[in-house]
């Protein structure tokens, strides 16, 4: 590794000075991604300020539904009482990703900040705007080997189907994303400026021109915690992840689907799904479809049909044209227990 | 507000022990060494020896029910700390990415993978490696049921998988064989001892012995 400066924060105030301090600074939390990456010199820091012990792990019922510290490591939610009874999407969605000790390390707001895991991203010999930035400059990122995309026509099998530029068709890698997408999170930040809130679905962004940004915090901000909104979805939710391997792989699709039914008739309904674009990709159309319609066949079909408007395959990844909404009528029949 | 100021009683890599010890060099004191000189005579390989001096940082934590007391720099990870400074060479570097769970240690009683660990971060936590589960004349339960099952070939994933093993018990994630594969995907076995470590863990479990 690079050698870097270290500093230890206690407390939210102290973190965001020492981020807005200089550039080239990074947030250390669970580690899980960035000593990864700063191993492999995708990311070459000046200094990291460690926020391992900013007091920002609790889980906590508000008057609105659950408030999530952003430092809440993966386990502790996704075995939390409440997560699991109330919200058992997120605990699926988390108990999905990475390995047991991984879910001990990583953290909720390192979660949500994870970068791609596409391989040209990783390979500091190979092109990618999203490492190294067409234009760079002082906000727009320092150049770390070529530019340009090397996927759109390499090796793109785990790429994105929806939303990709011609820049970039890196996909967002988590899991819990999609739970809280559909969840109707809100991320809330404290930065230079002071405190705002963030709905989850504008949190990540698409590539455009800009693959370099992953999201929408401002420079110097940090995460502090999510909020869920109280749901009826308790009892028909599903995440399904469908992956190489039947345990730890990225998801080559997955789909987050919560239900609120009466009898068989879908009152209200959540879809997102994982594994197809830079963000967590919310079907809204499929809802609103959905929405006061039968759990048949038939309509988890048509759903599938209007989700897929638009989706585009990049030779390797043209699979996920079919898998994808075959993995999205066959959540749906889980969640509404038709299957 | 100087930067001692503000950060208080937490830590800097750039406070006071790099003034210090600027201090009592005056050779070095010439030299006028800022934290990024010391980082540009790391990459330029100028004195590597020198600027690690520099960018030392003090740590306590208790491994295996010792306190350490240690200096560090801060990209080192827990696990180079444990086998290259405290010789805990029970703990083995597999991918060093977390990818294959053989450096995997607790970290106040969490298994974690200690290649993606700073060790900077374990300040004040109390950190068990292989050796301080069990010895050879006392050995601890798992470890005696891997040697019953024939639960490795190599051996070189075991450490790992032992530590990973006791935590899927402890954290009620054994109970039958599917949960058991699921909660220890984060160990690869490339001698393929998978079945013998199933029937290990799923023994210990059954035995009821304290882990």
């Amino acid at each position: 590794m690079n050698p870097f400066q270290y500093t230890r924060v206690t407390t939210p105030k102290a973190a965001v000075s020492a981020l807005s301090q200089e550039s080239g600074t990074y947030f250390l939390a669970g580690g899980t991604n960035l000593i990864d990456l700063i191993k492999r010199e995708v990311v070459v820091p000046e200094r990291l300020v460690d926020i391992n012990k900013l007091p920002l792990a609790t889980i906590e019922k508000t008057a609105t539904g659950l408030r999530i510290g952003a430092m809440a490591k993966n386990s502790a939610v996704a075995e939390h009482e409440l997560v699991k009874k109330h919200f058992p999407l997120l605990s699926m969605a988390l108990n999905a990703g990475a390995s047991a000790q991984l879910r001990n390390m990583a953290t909720v707001g390192g979660n949500m900040m994870q970068r791609t895991r596409c391989p040209y991203f990783y390979d500091t010999s190979m092109p990618c705007n999203k490492r190294s930035p067409v234009q760079a400059g002082p906000d727009k990122g320092k150049p770390n080997g070529p530019s340009g995309c090397g996927a759109i026509d390499g090796y793109n099998r785990m790429h994105a189907i929806f939303g990709g530029s011609t820049k970039c068709i890196a996909v967002h890698p988590s899991d819990m994303c999609i739970a809280l997408v559909a969840l109707d999170a809100t991320v809330n930040v404290s930065g230079p400026k002071g405190d705002r809130k963030i709905p989850f679905s504008d949190f990540h962004r698409l590539p455009g021109d800009t693959p370099q940004k992953d999201n929408t915090l401002l420079p110097g901000e940090l995460i502090m915690s999510v909020d869920i909104p109280t749901n009826k979805f308790a009892d028909n939710s599903h995440y399904l992840k469908v992956r190489d391997r039947a345990s730890y792989a990225f998801a080559l699709i997955s789909v987050g689907v919560a239900v609120d039914m009466k009898r068989d008739v879908i009152q209200d309904i959540r879809l997102a799904m994982g594994g197809v674009a830079h963000k967590p990709w919310r079907l809204t159309e499929a809802e609103q479809f959905l929405r006061g319609k039968s759990a048949t066949e038939a309509n988890f079909k048509q759903a599938a049909t209007i989700a897929m408007n638009g989706a585009k395959g990049y030779g390797e990844n043209d699979f996920k044209l079919t898998l994808a909404p075959n993995s999205i009528i066959d959540a749906l029949k889980t969640a509404t227990k038709t299957a | 507000m100087n930067q001692h100021e503000h950060f208080g009683d937490e830590l800097d890599s750039s406070d006071s022990s790099r003034r210090n010890f600027l201090k009592q060099s005056s050779a070095l004191a010439a030299l006028a060494l800022t934290p990024a000189a010391a980082n540009a005579a790391i990459h330029n390989g100028l004195d590597e020896k020198l600027a690690a001096a520099i960018e030392q940082l003090p740590l306590q934590v208790d491994i295996n029910g010792t306190m350490q007391k240690l200096s560090i720099e801060p990209r080192v990870t827990l696990l180079d700390l444990l086998r290259e400074q405290l010789h805990l060479t029970g703990t083995k570097k597999g991918c060093d990415h977390g990818q294959c769970g053989a450096c995997t240690v607790h970290v106040d009683g969490q298994r974690v993978n200690s290649c993606l660990t700073l060790a900077m971060t374990t300040e004040g936590c109390k950190v068990t490696t292989i050796e301080g589960l069990g010895s050879v004349d006392q050995m601890h339960p798992m470890q005696e049921a891997f040697i019953k099952h024939d639960g490795f070939q190599c051996g070189y994933c075991t450490p790992g998988q032992i530590m990973s093993a006791v935590a899927c018990i402890r954290e009620g994630h054994a109970n039958n064989p599917d949960e058991i594969r699921e909660y220890m995907s984060g160990n690869i076995c490339r001698c393929g001892a998978y079945a013998n470590i199933v029937d290990a863990i799923m023994d210990v479990k059954q035995g009821g012995a304290r882990v």
